[in-house]
């Protein structure tokens, strides 16, 4: 106890000089900022863990309806992944140019990656639509149910990742690349990113796996 | 335009709703009436509704939890006299349409609010305090969190007047709760309600845990943080990995009842049990979510007024660490008659029994750290040893529940009934009410009525044992749970001892409320100066009671475990600074509160399927946060000048009392 | 109530007497002995007064059970009580103790304000409980396994099969080997194993009659098991104890446990009964009510039960005909069909 309480003078030195930080504000929030935005998206993760557990219960439940050879197109969906992971890309440009404060590439490669993001989503959308028309709809069987389901809430997040984009679009527009800004950015990379890793997972164990 | 919503939803016919719900708007016209006679309406919007202080949110929460007790103990006692009135060939008073909603109700509110908007309060209270930050790390998603939980309880209690709320037991298993066997709109209004609160406590739990990751003072390792900290770290992070399922297995339930899918119902290859796996992979760990914090206040309280440190510190760090992992590996206990293999459910059945390992444990840990004190028995003390006499019993019940072969006669009785009661009301409730008892001074700047506070105490344990331990008898008598009749005279009895016993407790719940009124009316002779009425061991002692807005005026550093004790030893404690500094602090803000507001008409909306106001509320809740963002202005310098004023005149007022 | 009527049953219908004539022995004498209100409710008192110190009396079904699966859970819940009582006891005992040893006001007792650890009483604290959560984990292995409900229960009769349905809201039992059906009420010749399976019509329930031991789960769609046994005769209720909707305070049943004799003389009278359990008389009976009284079926239509297992009594297709054919497109490829009645030619 007694090591305990008597610090050497240099640690007890660095601890008030600590001290002296946090109250000056100099805590360094983009990181706090970006440690709360990572447990968000494990919780994230999670949600996806159950959709993909409920899928995997579900999958061979098609109850006389379409299974997955008969709807599923790989090569439609290779587009569709080919947007998604070279959105994650562009991205990825866009933080680059971020970090070398190059503010009007960075609005360009944002741009790029909400419309490769809108590229992916109208394809799903589509993919969707036709499902549904040809009567393999969500409600068709427990399959068609947990596919829609776990699909359709990738998509979500999709769109509101590209809704979170053009808000930021236009924060950058209006502040420039301020520190606030920059954090945005990042969280949106996270997120983004994570996104594409989901989309992976959907594309081996929906796709890939239901086919062969 | 309004989708399902008639005039026929709102239940003139049943004399005991209306009754109810007459008793509701009168209370909210009464308080009302109180701000607007007080002209409390615009400090009431900046200083409370609008903040975002972690003291003001974490009392905010506890209120919403005392609202919401009285509410789900009313529906208690009216389970306790039916069952009493209708054991004997009488037919009670509530038809089974009416008890059926009673008991689910009284599960959802107990659980999601009352027991966990009590201990999120605490935790916003204390946990920021503790660690010697100035607020959360994020205080405007920790004021969403708390209004977008009491979004979910205004869904709750409106579900009493306008339609019905859920007829299908506190977890909704289906196919009961599918549209087919469930068409009206009690099953919405459940899923709605704990949609919307389950992500103010996930927002919550994020920020807690990013709070106490990263906004610790210096010197305050891991392994130098206060007990109840470390366990609403874990209690946090058992919500970050648990709630998300939640959400799923429930938007599976309504993606079911809204657009014809095929989760869990029978036809077109749903697969209902899929839905108690899920839903009990949340259910479990909510169970130490809601224990953990509570296990944390008892060590707090019994080092504190034992005058000595907690005995084994880093067992209890461990033994906590080890719960948060087991209760994700023990989910199955709940379904052991599900007819699962026998390697399955005694697998479930010893993971479950590990856990009583960790929690043993901690009761020799509180129990050697009484050992050569100095006990003050106080009323958190009070609360705390019923709890550990109280507690030991209802975790006994709960591994015998646990051995598969037992399971198979005692599931879904009585028996069961009273283990979880034994283990929430004899584990969560009174550490809230000990957490209460203890951190109130501080939270206000007066104590509580130590006489009401016993009285309160001694009501609850004796109505406990009283209520619950017939219960268990029944149980092993071989009455199953949710039954709104019955006829057989031998339980009659029991149960009029057991709705006997809910009487008393509310005796207990009558003199608490007494208690904060008396003490609130006395709070000049109950007055706290000196922010330590307790002789206190950790950092939330070392400020003044009610701390300022930014809680330190210099950032502790901590040397030791139990930091403040070591202040005051070394003579540091309390010490006026030669100079201060302007510090940092947020602005408050409406967005939280506003954006509650848009969830609980969104809710509304979805509940009686009136698109046009969903999809408005939806958008006024994204717009509004999205204006926020914008919102540049968003903090702001404590001058220097107005610090040294706030230290000085409390450390006056400490030297007075002195 | 209808049971009311029925005074010889042991549960929650009505008060036991076991304890004042044995279970079943003469129901005639225990049916005049009851008819008073005011006898019923003095029955109830003494028992209460018998049974409310002491677990052992004979109100207590579980501690009271009338087969060997309820007789082996009788001891399992003993023996891990007991164990468990080794620290329970000790636990409240020393905090009452310590409490108000080390109370502020007992100056003389001593007060040690820094000590906070010791390894050897943290060892004991670990260790004790693991010890005896080690040796309730064996008990636990070895009895799950021992009284798995799919475990057929060793006996030199042969078992009889039963299978159960649960409807909204009554039980109904199909007797496959004697071709009778019965609806809340369920006979079984004592010393003979049971062997039920079970499902539901509709929402879950759960089969428990708490004299004879292990409940499991009914549930639509599919098909769970259990093995029962009564060694005496007597009259148990059974009921459903996972809540199933507005009728489910009504879900109960009688077991009646009876000789061989008797039991060939039940069958007999159900074979009598009028009216035999078709797909018709089925779906009329799984139609919402409460509170059904016991009735029999001579007859049971074949495959009734495989119907309502696969979820096909109102016309559509049966969930293993769909299986297979699921299972054969997998094989086979998309353009394939399996045959029906309906569609002999099996159109894709």
């Amino acid at each position: 106890m007694s090591a305990d309480i008597r610090l050497a003078g240099a640690a007890e030195a660095a601890l008030l000089a600590e001290a002296e930080d946090a109250y000056e504000g100099v805590h360094d929030a983009a990181g706090t900022v970006t440690l709360g935005f990572w447990i968000y998206l494990m919780s994230d993760c999670v949600l996806f863990a159950a959709l993909f557990a409920s899928f995997a219960v579900l999958r061979d439940q098609s109850a006389g309806g379409p299974d997955a050879r008969e709807i599923f197109r790989l090569p439609y969906v290779l587009v569709e992944t080919a947007c998604l992971l070279v959105s994650s890309f562009t991205y990825g440009m866009a933080m680059i140019a971020m970090d070398r404060n190059r503010g009007r590439e960075m609005l360009g490669w944002i741009g790029l990656t909400l419309l490769l993001g809108a590229g992916f989503l109208s394809m799903e959308v589509h993919e969707f639509a036709s499902l549904i028309r040809e009567g393999a709809g969500p409600d068709r069987s427990g399959f068609l149910t947990a596919f829609f389901t776990l699909v359709g809430t990738h998509g979500l997040h999709v769109l509101s990742g590209m809704v979170w984009m053009a808000v930021l679009i236009a924060h950058v527009l209006r502040r420039g690349l301020t520190e606030a800004n920059r954090t945005r950015l990042s969280c949106l990379s996270l997120f983004w990113h994570f996104l594409d890793i989901v989309w992976i997972g959907v594309f081996t164990v929906v796709y890939l796996i239901g086919v062969a | 335009m309004l989708g399902r919503l008639t005039l026929d939803a709102i239940p003139y016919d049943n004399p005991i709703v209306m009754g109810a719900v007459l008793f509701m708007v009168v209370c909210a016209l009464a308080v009302v009436g109180g701000i607007s006679h007080f002209r409390l309406w615009r400090p009431l919007w900046s200083e409370w509704l609008t903040s975002v202080d972690h003291k003001n949110i974490g009392i905010m929460y506890i209120v919403l939890a005392i609202v919401m007790l009285v509410r789900g103990f009313s529906d208690a006692i009216m389970m306790r006299a039916q069952q009493a009135l209708a054991s004997d060939g009488g037919a009670g008073y509530l038809p089974p349409q009416h008890f059926d909603q009673v008991f689910t109700a009284h599960g959802v509110i107990m659980i999601f609010f009352m027991a966990m908007p009590f201990v999120i309060g605490l935790m916003n209270l204390v946990v920021p305090l503790q660690i010697g930050a100035r607020d959360v790390a994020f205080p405007y998603l920790n004021s969403m969190s708390l209004w977008l939980t009491t979004a979910g309880a205004v869904l709750v209690n409106l579900s009493l007047a306008v339609g019905n709320f859920a007829r299908t037991g506190w977890l909704a298993y289906p196919p009961l709760s599918e549209l087919h066997f469930s068409p009206d709109v009690g099953v919405d209004y459940y899923i709605w309600s704990l949609q919307i609160s389950g992500v103010g406590t996930l927002l919550a739990a994020v920020n807690m845990i990013t709070t106490i990751l990263r906004l610790r003072a210096p010197g305050m390792t891991m392994m130098r943080v206060p007990i109840f900290t470390w366990t609403s770290l874990c209690s946090s992070m058992l919500i970050v990995a648990a709630f998300p399922i939640l959400t799923a297995t429930l938007a599976m339930l309504s993606l079911d009842r809204y657009l014809g899918m095929h989760f869990f119902t029978n036809a077109a290859g749903g697969n209902p049990m899929m839905y108690v796996n899920l839903i009990w992979a949340w259910g479990h760990p909510e169970v130490y979510i809601l224990i953990l914090p509570c296990f944390g206040i008892y060590s707090e309280v019994i080092a504190t007024f034992s005058g000595k440190p907690l005995f084994g510190y880093t067992s209890m760090v461990y033994a906590s660490v080890c719960i948060t992992v087991l209760s994700f590996i023990v989910w199955l206990h709940h379904f052991f008659t599900m007819g699962s293999g026998a390697d399955v459910n005694a697998f479930f059945g010893i993971t479950t029994m590990i856990i009583a390992v960790p929690t043993g444990v901690k009761i020799f840990n509180w129990l050697f750290t009484m050992y050569r004190g100095r006990v003050r028995f106080t009323t958190p003390v009070l609360w705390t040893i019923g709890f550990m006499v109280t507690f030991t019993i209802g975790g006994m019940t709960g591994v015998l529940l646990a051995v598969p072969p037992a399971d198979f006669v005692l599931h879904n009785s009585l028996f069961l009934v009273a283990h979880f009661h034994n283990a929430i009301i004899g584990g969560v409730v009174f550490g809230c009410m000990a957490g209460f008892n203890y951190w109130f001074p501080k939270a206000t700047g007066f104590r509580l009525d130590e006489r009401l506070g016993k009285i309160s105490f001694w009501c609850w344990l004796v109505g406990f044992y009283l209520a619950f331990m017939p219960l268990y008898l029944l149980g092993l008598m071989g009455m199953t749970r949710r039954l709104d009749r019955v006829d057989n005279p031998v339980w009659h009895i029991y149960l009029v001892v057991a709705m006997v016993g809910a009487g008393i407790i509310f005796c207990g719940i009558l003199a608490q409320l007494a208690q904060i009124f008396v003490s609130v009316r006395d709070r000049v002779a109950l007055k706290d100066a000196t922010g330590d009425p307790w002789n206190g061991r950790t950092l939330e002692w070392a400020v003044a009671s009610p701390p300022p807005f930014y809680n330190f005026a210099e950032t502790p550093v901590v040397r030791a475990r139990d930091a403040f004790w070591q202040m005051k030893r070394l003579g540091i404690a309390h010490r006026e600074l030669p100079a201060y500094h302007q510090i940092h602090m947020p602005r408050n803000t409406g967005a939280g509160f506003i954006v509650g507001g848009f969830a609980a008409v969104l809710g509304f909306a979805l509940v009686w399927h009136i698109w046009w106001l969903a999809i408005g509320a939806f958008a006024g809740a994204i717009v509004t946060a999205i204006a926020h963002s914008f919102n540049e202005n968003r903090d702001y310098h404590v001058p220097s000048e107005l610090v040294a004023l706030t230290e000085a005149r409390y450390l006056q007022k400490r030297l007075q009392e002195a | 109530m209808d049971r009311l009527s029925n005074p010889g049953v042991r549960g929650r219908g009505i008060v036991s007497l076991s304890g004042v004539s044995p279970v079943g022995s003469d129901m005639s004498a225990d049916r005049a002995f009851l008819s008073s209100r005011v006898l019923r409710r003095m029955a109830a008192v003494a028992a209460l007064a018998g049974t409310a110190p002491l677990l052992g009396g004979c109100q207590v079904a579980l501690l009271d059970p009338m087969g060997p699966i309820g007789a082996a859970e009788k001891s399992i819940i003993l023996f891990a009580t007991a164990l468990m009582l080794i620290v329970v006891v000790p636990v409240i005992v020393l905090t009452l103790a310590f409490a108000w040893h080390y109370r502020a006001s007992n100056t003389d007792a001593v007060y040690a304000p820094e000590w906070e650890h010791s390894r050897a009483i943290e060892t004991v604290v670990w260790a004790v409980p693991c010890l005896i959560i080690a040796a309730l984990g064996t008990v636990t292995w070895i009895s799950t396994h021992r009284l798995d409900p799919y475990r057929p229960i060793a006996s030199g009769e042969k078992p009889i099969p039963v299978e159960v349905v649960s409807l909204d809201w009554k039980w109904l039992f199909i007797y496959p080997e004697q071709g009778v059906a019965s609806v809340n009420e369920l006979a079984m010749p004592v010393d003979v194993p049971v062997e039920f399976r079970l499902t539901s019509s509709s929402v879950m329930n759960a089969f428990f009659i708490p004299e004879l031991g292990s409940q499991i789960y009914t549930m639509a769609g599919m098909q769970s098991r259990l093995g029962l046994m009564a060694s005496r005769v007597g009259n148990y209720e059974g009921f459903s104890t996972n809540y199933s909707g507005d009728g489910f305070s009504g879900m109960s049943f009688t077991a009646r446990a009876m000789s061989a004799a008797d039991f060939a003389s039940w069958v007999k009278n159900a074979r009598a009964a009028p009216g035999a359990l078709t797909l018709a008389s089925y779906r009329a009976l799984a139609r919402p009510s409460e509170d059904v009284k016991v009735r029999y079926y001579s007859a049971v239509a074949p495959g009734l039960y495989h119907d309502v297992l696969n979820q096909c009594t109102g016309g559509g297709p049966c969930r293993d005909a769909a299986m297979s054919l699921a299972m054969a497109k997998q094989a086979l490829g998309a353009n394939f069909s399996l045959c029906s009645p309906a569609d002999p030619r099996g159109t894709p």
